[in-house]
């Protein structure tokens, strides 16, 4: 098991202007694994995502509170849990598959498969009427390896 | 915080987009666009993508709801200058197979 380095919480309402204080904020706490450029912005592209979900599906008829923790290791893994109490997700296999979608014509039906392109892993537990919580995980590698030495 | 930016030549018009698009922004970039679009009889529209710095799914939605205002229009729709930080994005989106990515964008 890998040694935990830091570890945050927050919490916002699910305002759509707050989509980029969201990742703006975790990919600030993640800067202290010294990420590439290329990790930071698949960081901000999954949470961006999951946290969209959350203010179109999840409390599509108001406004409820978003739970955002993010846990990073030695090993500079990164574990992100986006946490919503709005209406849970029915079928999850089905909102998962590419271009599917409840949003609308302007929603492309993307917002999973991006997050499982962009990170190294995703899971989701939901419960109707309960809410619905995302975990990503995405493995920095240490600069170290990077160079190449 | 996003700028858009239209400018027009003859039939064309390029919309210069600054900024990030997500699902807050889309919809400030989308009304601008199709109103202009609509009131100026255009019949290509060019999203340049150079100055954006940020963009989710939303961005795909964005492209795809324009590809479908533009056919209305019985017009078309090219995204131009795709930054290379956005190129992933767009390649698994499937935009590719909808024929408004330039060849060699991305």
């Amino acid at each position: 098991m890998a040694q935990l380095k830091n570890e945050m919480k927050f919490e916002f309402i699910s305002k759509s202007a707050n989509e980029s204080f969201a990742r703006a904020t975790v990919a600030a706490f993640v800067a202290q694994l010294d990420p590439t450029i290329s990790e930071v912005a698949d960081i901000k592209t999954a949470i961006s995502e999951a946290v969209t979900n959350c203010i179109v599906h999840a409390y599509k008829n108001g406004l409820g509170t978003i739970y955002i923790s993010v846990k990073i290791f030695e090993n500079g893994q990164v574990i992100i849990k986006i946490r919503d109490k709005g209406c849970g997700i029915e079928n999850i296999s089905q909102a998962m598959e590419p271009l599917y979608t409840t949003g609308g014509a302007e929603r492309a039906g993307l917002g999973f498969a991006v997050m499982q392109s962009f990170m190294d892993n995703i899971k989701v537990t939901s419960k109707l009427e309960k809410g619905t919580t995302i975990t990503l995980t995405k493995n920095i590698i240490p600069r170290v390896a990077k160079n190449g030495q | 915080m996003v700028e858009v930016k239209i400018i027009k030549d003859e039939e064309s018009a390029t919309a210069f987009i600054k900024g990030d698009i997500d699902h807050h922004t889309a919809k400030d970039i989308r009304e601008q666009i199709d109103a202009y679009a609509q009131n100026n009889q255009i019949k290509l529209l060019k999203l340049d993508f150079s100055q954006v710095q940020f963009m989710d799914s939303s961005g795909i939605g964005l492209i795809m709801g324009r590809f479908k205002m533009m056919q209305m229009l019985k017009g078309k729709v090219t995204v131009i200058n795709v930054p290379s930080h956005l190129k992933r994005l767009i390649k698994i989106s499937g935009l590719l197979a909808l024929g408004v990515i330039e060849k060699g964008e991305v």
